[in-house]
Protein backbone atom coordinates (compact mmCIF):
# COMPACT_ATOMS: atom_id res chain seq x y z
CA UNK A 1 0.00 0.00 0.00
CA UNK A 2 1.11 3.44 -0.65
CA UNK A 3 1.20 6.14 2.06
CA UNK A 4 1.31 8.74 -1.16
CA UNK A 5 -2.00 11.07 -1.05
CA UNK A 6 -0.97 14.03 -2.78
CA UNK A 7 1.42 14.24 -5.96
CA UNK A 8 3.72 16.76 -7.50
CA UNK A 9 4.62 16.85 -10.71
CA UNK A 10 6.57 19.63 -11.79
CA UNK A 11 7.40 20.94 -15.49
CA UNK A 12 3.79 20.81 -17.79
CA UNK A 13 5.67 20.26 -20.83
CA UNK A 14 5.30 16.96 -23.03
CA UNK A 15 6.24 14.41 -20.21
CA UNK A 16 5.18 16.39 -17.40
CA UNK A 17 1.91 16.87 -18.73
CA UNK A 18 1.46 13.42 -19.26
CA UNK A 19 2.55 12.44 -15.90
CA UNK A 20 0.39 14.45 -14.47
CA UNK A 21 -2.52 12.84 -15.83
CA UNK A 22 -1.40 9.05 -14.82
CA UNK A 23 -1.20 10.68 -11.46
CA UNK A 24 -4.46 12.22 -11.52
CA UNK A 25 -6.28 9.39 -13.46
CA UNK A 26 -5.33 7.10 -10.56
CA UNK A 27 -7.03 9.08 -8.19
CA UNK A 28 -4.21 10.71 -6.29
CA UNK A 29 -5.09 14.22 -5.71
CA UNK A 30 -2.19 16.32 -8.20
CA UNK A 31 -0.12 18.98 -7.99
CA UNK A 32 1.10 20.20 -11.48
CA UNK A 33 3.55 23.11 -10.99
CA UNK A 34 5.90 24.86 -13.97
CA UNK A 35 7.17 28.36 -14.00
CA UNK A 36 5.29 29.59 -16.99
CA UNK A 37 1.24 30.08 -17.12
CA UNK A 38 0.87 29.15 -20.54
CA UNK A 39 2.57 25.96 -20.22
CA UNK A 40 0.05 24.90 -18.02
CA UNK A 41 -2.81 26.54 -19.93
CA UNK A 42 -1.87 24.23 -22.60
CA UNK A 43 -1.19 21.61 -20.35
CA UNK A 44 -4.87 21.85 -19.40
CA UNK A 45 -6.23 21.96 -22.95
CA UNK A 46 -4.46 18.98 -23.52
CA UNK A 47 -5.71 16.63 -20.90
CA UNK A 48 -9.08 17.72 -21.07
CA UNK A 49 -8.92 16.68 -24.64
CA UNK A 50 -7.15 13.45 -23.71
CA UNK A 51 -10.36 12.64 -21.00
CA UNK A 52 -12.61 13.52 -23.46
CA UNK A 53 -11.49 10.65 -25.66
CA UNK A 54 -11.29 8.48 -22.90
CA UNK A 55 -15.05 9.09 -22.43
CA UNK A 56 -15.45 9.10 -26.11
CA UNK A 57 -14.26 5.22 -26.19
CA UNK A 58 -15.98 4.31 -23.04
CA UNK A 59 -13.01 3.94 -21.01
CA UNK A 60 -13.76 6.56 -18.11
CA UNK A 61 -17.10 7.89 -17.64
CA UNK A 62 -18.00 11.48 -18.01
CA UNK A 63 -18.56 11.70 -13.63
CA UNK A 64 -15.25 10.01 -13.45
CA UNK A 65 -13.15 12.63 -15.71
CA UNK A 66 -14.62 15.70 -13.50
CA UNK A 67 -13.39 14.05 -10.00
CA UNK A 68 -9.93 13.46 -12.05
CA UNK A 69 -9.80 17.12 -13.01
CA UNK A 70 -11.01 18.41 -9.87
CA UNK A 71 -8.24 16.82 -7.96
CA UNK A 72 -5.71 17.98 -10.54
CA UNK A 73 -4.60 21.59 -9.65
CA UNK A 74 -2.08 23.63 -11.92
CA UNK A 75 -0.41 25.84 -10.71
CA UNK A 76 3.40 28.57 -10.77
CA UNK A 77 3.78 29.21 -7.40
CA UNK A 78 6.40 26.58 -5.88
CA UNK A 79 4.67 26.98 -2.36
CA UNK A 80 1.79 24.88 -3.78
CA UNK A 81 4.37 22.08 -3.76
CA UNK A 82 4.24 22.19 0.45
CA UNK A 83 1.70 19.53 0.14
CA UNK A 84 2.83 16.72 -1.96
CA UNK A 85 3.89 13.34 -0.79
CA UNK A 86 5.95 12.78 -3.59
CA UNK A 87 7.19 15.63 -6.48
CA UNK A 88 8.07 13.81 -10.15
CA UNK A 89 10.18 16.56 -11.68
CA UNK A 90 10.19 16.69 -15.40
CA UNK A 91 11.85 20.09 -16.09
CA UNK A 92 14.77 20.95 -18.03
CA UNK A 93 17.22 18.29 -18.84
CA UNK A 94 20.17 20.45 -17.57
CA UNK A 95 21.52 19.30 -13.85
CA UNK A 96 22.05 22.75 -12.69
CA UNK A 97 17.95 23.94 -13.60
CA UNK A 98 17.53 20.33 -11.57
CA UNK A 99 19.29 21.65 -8.73
CA UNK A 100 18.26 24.86 -8.51
CA UNK A 101 14.39 23.09 -8.49
CA UNK A 102 15.23 20.30 -5.70
CA UNK A 103 16.88 22.92 -3.64
CA UNK A 104 13.69 25.06 -3.95
CA UNK A 105 11.03 22.20 -2.94
CA UNK A 106 13.46 21.06 -0.36
CA UNK A 107 12.64 24.28 1.22
CA UNK A 108 9.21 24.22 0.71
CA UNK A 109 8.32 20.27 0.87
CA UNK A 110 7.86 18.22 4.35
CA UNK A 111 10.91 16.27 5.47
CA UNK A 112 9.20 12.91 4.78
CA UNK A 113 8.45 14.12 0.58
CA UNK A 114 10.21 11.85 -2.24
CA UNK A 115 12.15 13.86 -4.87
CA UNK A 116 11.76 11.64 -8.05
CA UNK A 117 13.07 12.35 -11.38
CA UNK A 118 11.97 11.67 -14.65
CA UNK A 119 15.46 12.51 -16.34
CA UNK A 120 16.83 10.24 -19.47
CA UNK A 121 20.43 10.77 -19.31
CA UNK A 122 21.62 12.25 -16.29
CA UNK A 123 22.83 10.34 -13.00
CA UNK A 124 20.64 10.12 -10.18
CA UNK A 125 23.16 10.40 -7.82
CA UNK A 126 24.42 13.57 -9.47
CA UNK A 127 20.96 15.39 -9.14
CA UNK A 128 20.52 13.91 -5.68
CA UNK A 129 23.75 15.30 -4.75
CA UNK A 130 22.46 19.12 -5.19
CA UNK A 131 18.76 18.28 -3.83
CA UNK A 132 19.44 18.45 0.16
CA UNK A 133 17.87 15.14 0.83
CA UNK A 134 20.05 12.60 -1.72
CA UNK A 135 18.75 9.84 0.45
CA UNK A 136 15.27 11.01 -0.61
CA UNK A 137 16.07 11.26 -4.71
CA UNK A 138 14.90 8.02 -6.98
CA UNK A 139 14.87 7.40 -10.89
CA UNK A 140 11.22 7.39 -12.63
CA UNK A 141 12.11 7.29 -16.55
CA UNK A 142 8.72 7.41 -18.37
CA UNK A 143 8.38 6.98 -21.52
CA UNK A 144 6.56 9.00 -24.49
CA UNK A 145 3.82 9.28 -24.36
CA UNK A 146 3.72 9.10 -20.37
CA UNK A 147 -0.56 8.97 -20.42
CA UNK A 148 -0.03 5.50 -22.98
CA UNK A 149 3.11 4.15 -21.82
CA UNK A 150 2.76 1.82 -18.58
CA UNK A 151 6.66 1.90 -18.26
CA UNK A 152 8.56 3.39 -15.21
CA UNK A 153 12.16 2.41 -15.34
CA UNK A 154 13.23 3.23 -11.99
CA UNK A 155 16.41 3.39 -10.39
CA UNK A 156 17.96 3.94 -7.17
CA UNK A 157 21.30 6.20 -6.82
CA UNK A 158 24.14 5.25 -4.69
CA UNK A 159 22.16 7.31 -1.73
CA UNK A 160 19.10 6.41 -2.28
CA UNK A 161 17.56 4.85 0.80
CA UNK A 162 16.06 1.49 0.65
CA UNK A 163 13.04 2.29 2.10
CA UNK A 164 12.50 5.03 -0.60
CA UNK A 165 13.26 3.51 -3.51
CA UNK A 166 10.24 0.89 -2.03
CA UNK A 167 7.74 3.20 -1.24
CA UNK A 168 8.54 4.73 -5.03
CA UNK A 169 7.78 1.40 -6.22
CA UNK A 170 4.62 0.83 -4.46
CA UNK A 171 3.60 4.24 -5.95
CA UNK A 172 4.83 3.29 -9.24
CA UNK A 173 2.44 0.52 -9.13
CA UNK A 174 -0.24 2.49 -7.52
CA UNK A 175 -0.46 4.95 -10.47
CA UNK A 176 -0.88 1.52 -12.50
CA UNK A 177 2.64 1.42 -13.92
CA UNK A 178 4.90 -1.01 -14.69
CA UNK A 179 8.16 -0.08 -12.90
CA UNK A 180 10.92 -1.88 -13.74
CA UNK A 181 14.05 -1.94 -11.43
CA UNK A 182 17.79 -0.94 -13.03
CA UNK A 183 20.71 0.85 -12.38
CA UNK A 184 21.41 4.88 -11.78
CA UNK A 185 23.46 4.01 -15.48
CA UNK A 186 23.45 6.25 -18.14
CA UNK A 187 20.62 5.97 -20.43
CA UNK A 188 18.95 3.06 -17.92
CA UNK A 189 17.83 0.07 -20.21
CA UNK A 190 16.03 1.90 -23.18
CA UNK A 191 18.12 5.01 -24.23
CA UNK A 192 21.43 2.94 -23.24
CA UNK A 193 20.38 0.68 -26.00
CA UNK A 194 18.45 3.09 -28.11
CA UNK A 195 20.22 5.59 -29.04
CA UNK A 196 23.89 3.61 -29.95
CA UNK A 197 21.03 1.59 -32.53
CA UNK A 198 20.25 4.23 -33.93
CA UNK A 199 23.76 5.98 -34.48
CA UNK A 200 24.85 2.44 -35.85
CA UNK A 201 21.21 2.49 -38.48
CA UNK A 202 22.67 6.47 -39.41
CA UNK A 203 25.89 4.88 -39.57
CA UNK A 204 24.71 2.51 -42.37
CA UNK A 205 23.30 5.53 -44.68
CA UNK A 206 26.10 6.89 -44.33
CA UNK A 207 27.97 4.12 -45.48
CA UNK A 208 25.69 3.46 -48.51
CA UNK A 209 25.27 -0.27 -46.92
CA UNK A 210 21.17 1.09 -47.77
CA UNK A 211 18.97 3.28 -48.53
CA UNK A 212 16.99 4.62 -45.26
CA UNK A 213 13.89 3.25 -46.41
CA UNK A 214 15.35 -0.61 -47.38
CA UNK A 215 16.90 -0.40 -44.16
CA UNK A 216 13.36 0.21 -42.06
CA UNK A 217 11.83 -2.57 -44.29
CA UNK A 218 14.37 -5.25 -43.38
CA UNK A 219 14.07 -4.27 -39.41
CA UNK A 220 10.19 -4.56 -39.70
CA UNK A 221 9.85 -7.64 -41.93
CA UNK A 222 12.41 -9.36 -40.39
CA UNK A 223 12.40 -8.98 -37.09
CA UNK A 224 8.60 -7.50 -36.41
CA UNK A 225 9.58 -4.39 -34.99
CA UNK A 226 6.47 -1.44 -34.87
CA UNK A 227 9.15 1.11 -36.68
CA UNK A 228 12.15 1.23 -38.62
CA UNK A 229 15.38 3.26 -36.76
CA UNK A 230 14.70 5.94 -39.48
CA UNK A 231 11.51 6.48 -39.27
CA UNK A 232 12.09 6.72 -35.44
CA UNK A 233 14.59 9.34 -35.78
CA UNK A 234 12.64 11.71 -37.85
CA UNK A 235 9.87 11.10 -35.08
CA UNK A 236 12.38 11.72 -32.04
CA UNK A 237 14.19 14.48 -34.08
CA UNK A 238 17.94 14.70 -35.33
CA UNK A 239 18.32 17.70 -32.91
CA UNK A 240 17.10 15.36 -30.03
CA UNK A 241 19.30 12.74 -31.52
CA UNK A 242 22.37 15.05 -31.13
CA UNK A 243 21.61 16.04 -28.06
CA UNK A 244 20.90 12.27 -26.58
CA UNK A 245 24.85 11.69 -28.15
CA UNK A 246 26.49 14.07 -26.40
CA UNK A 247 25.12 13.24 -23.25
CA UNK A 248 25.37 9.30 -23.22
CA UNK A 249 28.71 9.42 -25.04
CA UNK A 250 30.01 11.99 -22.27
CA UNK A 251 29.75 9.73 -19.53
CA UNK A 252 30.12 6.49 -21.23
CA UNK A 253 32.86 7.11 -24.49
CA UNK A 254 30.91 4.42 -25.90
CA UNK A 255 32.16 4.90 -29.94
CA UNK A 256 28.78 3.86 -30.72
CA UNK A 257 26.92 6.71 -28.74
CA UNK A 258 29.02 9.05 -30.57
CA UNK A 259 27.14 11.17 -32.76
CA UNK A 260 27.72 10.52 -36.56
CA UNK A 261 28.52 13.46 -38.60
CA UNK A 262 25.37 12.51 -40.94
CA UNK A 263 23.19 14.34 -37.60
CA UNK A 264 25.71 17.20 -37.90
CA UNK A 265 25.16 17.86 -41.42
CA UNK A 266 21.41 17.19 -41.29
CA UNK A 267 20.57 19.24 -38.49
CA UNK A 268 23.00 22.27 -40.58
CA UNK A 269 20.16 21.70 -43.77
CA UNK A 270 17.45 21.90 -41.35
CA UNK A 271 16.47 18.69 -42.23
CA UNK A 272 15.37 17.78 -38.37
CA UNK A 273 12.80 15.04 -39.05
CA UNK A 274 8.72 15.30 -38.81
CA UNK A 275 8.79 18.82 -37.42
CA UNK A 276 10.64 20.30 -40.23
CA UNK A 277 9.18 18.42 -43.29
CA UNK A 278 12.53 16.62 -43.47
CA UNK A 279 14.78 13.88 -42.20
CA UNK A 280 15.73 10.84 -43.59
CA UNK A 281 11.93 11.08 -45.55
CA UNK A 282 10.36 13.84 -46.70
CA UNK A 283 6.68 14.69 -45.13
CA UNK A 284 3.83 16.90 -46.36
CA UNK A 285 1.48 17.47 -43.53
CA UNK A 286 1.66 13.94 -41.71
CA UNK A 287 1.70 11.42 -44.33
CA UNK A 288 4.71 10.01 -45.66
CA UNK A 289 6.56 9.39 -48.75
CA UNK A 290 10.12 7.84 -50.03
CA UNK A 291 8.81 5.25 -47.44
CA UNK B 1 8.71 -13.33 -64.58
CA UNK B 2 9.96 -17.26 -65.27
CA UNK B 3 12.63 -18.52 -63.21
CA UNK B 4 14.54 -21.61 -62.72
CA UNK B 5 15.35 -23.04 -59.29
CA UNK B 6 18.69 -25.11 -58.71
CA UNK B 7 18.99 -26.24 -55.17
CA UNK B 8 22.22 -27.63 -53.97
CA UNK B 9 21.12 -28.41 -50.50
CA UNK B 10 20.18 -27.32 -47.14
CA UNK B 11 18.89 -24.34 -47.80
CA UNK B 12 18.63 -21.81 -45.07
CA UNK B 13 16.51 -19.72 -46.74
CA UNK B 14 13.88 -22.18 -47.75
CA UNK B 15 14.19 -25.24 -45.32
CA UNK B 16 10.80 -25.95 -46.26
CA UNK B 17 7.98 -25.57 -48.51
CA UNK B 18 7.56 -22.40 -50.21
CA UNK B 19 5.78 -20.34 -52.97
CA UNK B 20 9.19 -19.35 -54.52
CA UNK B 21 10.12 -23.40 -54.78
CA UNK B 22 6.79 -23.89 -56.06
CA UNK B 23 6.58 -21.67 -58.55
CA UNK B 24 9.82 -22.57 -61.12
CA UNK B 25 9.78 -24.00 -63.95
CA UNK B 26 12.46 -25.96 -65.42
CA UNK B 27 13.98 -22.77 -67.70
CA UNK B 28 13.77 -19.37 -67.54
CA UNK B 29 14.96 -15.67 -67.81
CA UNK B 30 16.08 -15.59 -64.25
CA UNK B 31 18.11 -18.79 -62.47
CA UNK B 32 17.81 -18.87 -58.28
CA UNK B 33 20.36 -20.96 -56.61
CA UNK B 34 20.18 -22.00 -52.91
CA UNK B 35 21.18 -24.42 -50.86
CA UNK B 36 24.69 -24.36 -48.45
CA UNK B 37 26.49 -24.46 -51.69
CA UNK B 38 24.57 -22.03 -53.86
CA UNK B 39 27.66 -20.44 -54.64
CA UNK B 40 29.67 -23.07 -56.30
CA UNK B 41 26.91 -23.55 -58.44
CA UNK B 42 27.09 -20.68 -60.45
CA UNK B 43 29.56 -21.94 -62.66
CA UNK B 44 26.82 -24.34 -63.43
CA UNK B 45 24.14 -21.89 -65.03
CA UNK B 46 24.06 -22.28 -68.91
CA UNK B 47 23.90 -18.77 -70.78
CA UNK B 48 25.01 -17.25 -67.91
CA UNK B 49 25.20 -13.57 -69.61
CA UNK B 50 21.68 -14.02 -71.42
CA UNK B 51 19.39 -14.51 -67.84
CA UNK B 52 17.78 -11.58 -66.74
CA UNK B 53 19.02 -12.11 -62.88
CA UNK B 54 20.56 -14.94 -61.36
CA UNK B 55 20.06 -15.27 -57.57
CA UNK B 56 22.62 -16.38 -55.35
CA UNK B 57 21.64 -17.58 -51.58
CA UNK B 58 24.25 -16.52 -49.63
CA UNK B 59 25.76 -17.36 -45.48
CA UNK B 60 27.39 -14.61 -44.10
CA UNK B 61 30.08 -14.43 -47.26
CA UNK B 62 29.91 -11.39 -49.55
CA UNK B 63 28.73 -11.71 -52.83
CA UNK B 64 32.05 -11.44 -53.93
CA UNK B 65 32.77 -14.40 -53.03
CA UNK B 66 31.32 -15.64 -55.91
CA UNK B 67 31.60 -13.09 -58.53
CA UNK B 68 34.95 -11.76 -58.05
CA UNK B 69 35.67 -8.23 -57.74
CA UNK B 70 37.26 -5.25 -59.34
CA UNK B 71 38.29 -2.14 -57.80
CA UNK B 72 34.99 -0.93 -57.31
CA UNK B 73 33.78 -1.55 -60.24
CA UNK B 74 32.02 -4.84 -60.15
CA UNK B 75 28.47 -5.83 -60.90
CA UNK B 76 26.75 -7.80 -62.95
CA UNK B 77 23.21 -9.60 -63.37
CA UNK B 78 24.23 -11.91 -60.65
CA UNK B 79 23.13 -10.56 -57.11
CA UNK B 80 23.19 -12.43 -53.52
CA UNK B 81 19.99 -12.55 -51.72
CA UNK B 82 19.15 -14.07 -48.12
CA UNK B 83 16.09 -14.87 -46.05
CA UNK B 84 16.79 -12.95 -42.82
CA UNK B 85 16.55 -15.92 -40.21
CA UNK B 86 17.87 -16.00 -36.48
CA UNK B 87 19.25 -19.23 -35.69
CA UNK B 88 17.07 -22.10 -35.41
CA UNK B 89 13.87 -19.79 -36.01
CA UNK B 90 11.66 -20.14 -38.77
CA UNK B 91 13.20 -17.51 -41.98
CA UNK B 92 11.00 -14.19 -41.93
CA UNK B 93 9.25 -13.10 -45.31
CA UNK B 94 12.24 -10.18 -45.63
CA UNK B 95 14.89 -11.30 -48.21
CA UNK B 96 17.79 -8.85 -48.08
CA UNK B 97 18.77 -8.58 -51.79
CA UNK B 98 22.71 -7.98 -52.46
CA UNK B 99 23.92 -5.53 -55.76
CA UNK B 100 27.54 -4.30 -56.14
CA UNK B 101 28.62 -1.23 -57.40
CA UNK B 102 27.89 -1.58 -61.16
CA UNK B 103 24.95 -3.82 -60.58
CA UNK B 104 22.27 -2.79 -63.54
CA UNK B 105 18.90 -1.81 -62.34
CA UNK B 106 17.32 -4.25 -64.73
CA UNK B 107 19.27 -7.14 -63.03
CA UNK B 108 17.40 -6.05 -59.65
CA UNK B 109 13.97 -5.57 -60.98
CA UNK B 110 13.77 -9.07 -62.16
CA UNK B 111 15.01 -10.57 -58.68
CA UNK B 112 12.88 -8.23 -57.55
CA UNK B 113 9.72 -9.11 -59.35
CA UNK B 114 10.39 -12.62 -59.03
CA UNK B 115 10.91 -12.88 -54.76
CA UNK B 116 8.17 -10.84 -54.41
CA UNK B 117 5.86 -12.87 -56.84
CA UNK B 118 6.13 -14.86 -54.34
CA UNK B 119 5.05 -12.82 -51.32
CA UNK B 120 8.42 -12.18 -49.98
CA UNK B 121 9.53 -8.30 -48.86
CA UNK B 122 12.75 -6.99 -50.47
CA UNK B 123 15.39 -4.61 -49.04
CA UNK B 124 18.05 -4.14 -50.85
CA UNK B 125 21.83 -3.58 -50.01
CA UNK B 126 25.05 -3.16 -50.87
CA UNK B 127 27.58 -5.92 -50.61
CA UNK B 128 28.91 -5.30 -46.86
CA UNK B 129 29.59 -7.57 -44.14
CA UNK B 130 26.05 -8.62 -41.87
CA UNK B 131 23.92 -6.42 -45.13
CA UNK B 132 20.97 -4.92 -43.21
CA UNK B 133 20.10 -6.59 -40.24
CA UNK B 134 22.57 -8.60 -38.60
CA UNK B 135 24.86 -5.96 -39.50
CA UNK B 136 22.48 -3.29 -37.52
CA UNK B 137 21.28 -5.77 -34.31
CA UNK B 138 24.65 -7.84 -33.71
CA UNK B 139 26.27 -5.34 -31.45
CA UNK B 140 22.87 -4.54 -29.68
CA UNK B 141 22.18 -8.28 -29.23
CA UNK B 142 26.05 -8.18 -27.89
CA UNK B 143 25.38 -5.25 -25.74
CA UNK B 144 22.32 -6.58 -24.20
CA UNK B 145 24.46 -10.12 -23.49
CA UNK B 146 26.76 -7.74 -21.57
CA UNK B 147 24.81 -5.56 -19.41
CA UNK B 148 22.94 -9.02 -18.41
CA UNK B 149 26.38 -10.18 -16.86
CA UNK B 150 26.83 -6.38 -15.65
CA UNK B 151 23.24 -6.99 -13.77
CA UNK B 152 21.65 -3.82 -15.82
CA UNK B 153 18.70 -5.67 -15.12
CA UNK B 154 17.51 -8.94 -14.66
CA UNK B 155 16.82 -11.21 -18.06
CA UNK B 156 12.88 -10.75 -17.87
CA UNK B 157 12.88 -6.84 -16.88
CA UNK B 158 15.50 -6.33 -20.10
CA UNK B 159 13.10 -7.87 -22.12
CA UNK B 160 9.99 -6.38 -20.75
CA UNK B 161 11.53 -2.76 -20.79
CA UNK B 162 12.43 -3.16 -24.47
CA UNK B 163 8.92 -4.66 -25.30
CA UNK B 164 7.02 -2.20 -23.32
CA UNK B 165 9.36 0.59 -24.43
CA UNK B 166 9.87 0.22 -28.08
CA UNK B 167 7.04 -2.36 -28.72
CA UNK B 168 9.84 -4.78 -29.75
CA UNK B 169 7.46 -8.37 -30.47
CA UNK B 170 10.11 -10.01 -28.07
CA UNK B 171 13.24 -8.92 -25.94
CA UNK B 172 16.72 -9.77 -26.61
CA UNK B 173 17.67 -12.14 -24.23
CA UNK B 174 14.67 -14.49 -24.83
CA UNK B 175 15.00 -13.87 -28.23
CA UNK B 176 18.98 -15.03 -28.46
CA UNK B 177 17.74 -18.51 -26.40
CA UNK B 178 15.00 -19.68 -28.56
CA UNK B 179 16.85 -19.31 -31.31
CA UNK B 180 20.47 -20.11 -30.29
CA UNK B 181 22.76 -18.50 -28.41
CA UNK B 182 25.41 -20.64 -30.22
CA UNK B 183 24.18 -19.40 -34.01
CA UNK B 184 24.33 -15.58 -32.52
CA UNK B 185 28.25 -16.31 -31.60
CA UNK B 186 29.37 -17.69 -35.36
CA UNK B 187 26.77 -14.77 -36.89
CA UNK B 188 29.12 -12.61 -35.07
CA UNK B 189 32.37 -13.68 -35.09
CA UNK B 190 31.99 -14.05 -38.82
CA UNK B 191 31.23 -10.41 -38.77
CA UNK B 192 33.88 -9.57 -36.49
CA UNK B 193 35.99 -10.64 -39.10
CA UNK B 194 35.41 -8.29 -41.45
CA UNK B 195 34.23 -5.54 -38.79
CA UNK B 196 36.68 -5.68 -36.33
CA UNK B 197 35.09 -3.10 -33.68
CA UNK B 198 34.65 -4.45 -29.91
CA UNK B 199 30.63 -4.46 -30.49
CA UNK B 200 30.85 -7.42 -32.83
CA UNK B 201 33.16 -9.61 -30.94
CA UNK B 202 30.90 -12.31 -29.65
CA UNK B 203 29.47 -11.59 -26.25
CA UNK B 204 30.51 -14.20 -22.59
CA UNK B 205 27.61 -15.70 -22.78
CA UNK B 206 27.13 -16.29 -26.77
CA UNK B 207 31.06 -18.03 -26.34
CA UNK B 208 30.13 -20.20 -23.59
CA UNK B 209 26.99 -21.77 -25.45
CA UNK B 210 29.20 -22.34 -28.37
CA UNK B 211 31.75 -23.94 -26.15
CA UNK B 212 29.04 -26.09 -24.65
CA UNK B 213 27.79 -26.66 -28.22
CA UNK B 214 30.85 -27.84 -29.39
CA UNK B 215 30.64 -30.51 -26.14
CA UNK B 216 27.06 -31.56 -27.48
CA UNK B 217 25.96 -29.91 -23.84
CA UNK B 218 22.87 -27.87 -24.74
N1 LIG C 1 10.50 13.99 -24.38
C1 LIG C 1 10.79 12.69 -24.14
O1 LIG C 1 10.65 11.81 -25.00
C2 LIG C 1 11.26 12.29 -22.78
C3 LIG C 1 11.10 10.95 -22.38
C4 LIG C 1 11.49 10.57 -21.10
C5 LIG C 1 12.08 11.50 -20.26
N2 LIG C 1 12.26 12.80 -20.67
C6 LIG C 1 12.84 13.75 -19.70
O2 LIG C 1 11.79 14.50 -19.12
C7 LIG C 1 12.22 15.83 -18.82
C8 LIG C 1 11.30 16.83 -19.50
O3 LIG C 1 11.30 16.61 -20.88
P1 LIG C 1 10.16 17.23 -21.83
O4 LIG C 1 10.39 16.64 -23.18
O5 LIG C 1 8.83 17.11 -21.20
O6 LIG C 1 10.59 18.78 -21.83
P2 LIG C 1 9.73 20.08 -22.22
O7 LIG C 1 10.70 21.09 -22.69
O8 LIG C 1 8.57 19.71 -23.08
O9 LIG C 1 9.11 20.56 -20.82
C9 LIG C 1 9.89 21.08 -19.78
C10 LIG C 1 9.01 22.01 -18.96
O10 LIG C 1 9.69 22.33 -17.74
C11 LIG C 1 9.42 23.69 -17.43
N3 LIG C 1 10.50 24.14 -16.55
C12 LIG C 1 11.79 24.38 -16.86
N4 LIG C 1 12.49 24.74 -15.77
C13 LIG C 1 11.61 24.73 -14.74
C14 LIG C 1 11.73 25.00 -13.34
N5 LIG C 1 12.90 25.34 -12.80
N6 LIG C 1 10.64 24.86 -12.58
C15 LIG C 1 9.45 24.49 -13.13
N7 LIG C 1 9.28 24.24 -14.43
C16 LIG C 1 10.35 24.35 -15.22
C17 LIG C 1 9.38 24.38 -18.75
O11 LIG C 1 8.65 25.61 -18.68
C18 LIG C 1 8.69 23.33 -19.64
O12 LIG C 1 7.30 23.50 -19.64
C19 LIG C 1 13.69 15.88 -19.22
O13 LIG C 1 14.48 15.58 -18.10
C20 LIG C 1 13.79 14.77 -20.27
O14 LIG C 1 15.09 14.25 -20.34
C21 LIG C 1 11.84 13.20 -21.90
Amino acid sequence: MSTIKTVGVAGAGTMGAGIAIVAARAGFRTILYDTRQDTLDRARRQTEGFFAKSVQRGKLTAEAVETIMGNLIGTTDIAAMAECDVVIEAIFEDLKVKHGLFSDLNAVCPPHTIFASNTSTLSITEIAGGSGRPERVVGMHFCLPAQLMKLIEMSPGLTTSPEVFDAAWKFAEAMGQRPVKTKDNPGFILNYFLVPFNNDAIRMVEAGVAEPADIDRAIKAGLGYPMGPLELLDLIGLDTQLLLCEALHGVTNDPRAACPPLVKRMIAANHLGRKTGRGFYTYEKDAMFGG
Amino acid sequence: MSYQLIDTGNSRSFPAAHALLDGASASGEVVVLIGADAGSALNDVTARAERAAILVELGTESLGTHTGESRGTEGSNVLGFARFRLGDGNPSDLVELVRQPATPDSAIAAARAVLEGAGLKVAVCGDFAGRIIDRLIRPYYNASLRRLDEQLATADDLDLTLRLGLGYPEGPISLLERTGLAHHYDVTSALFETLGTPDYAPARRAVVAKRRAGKGFK
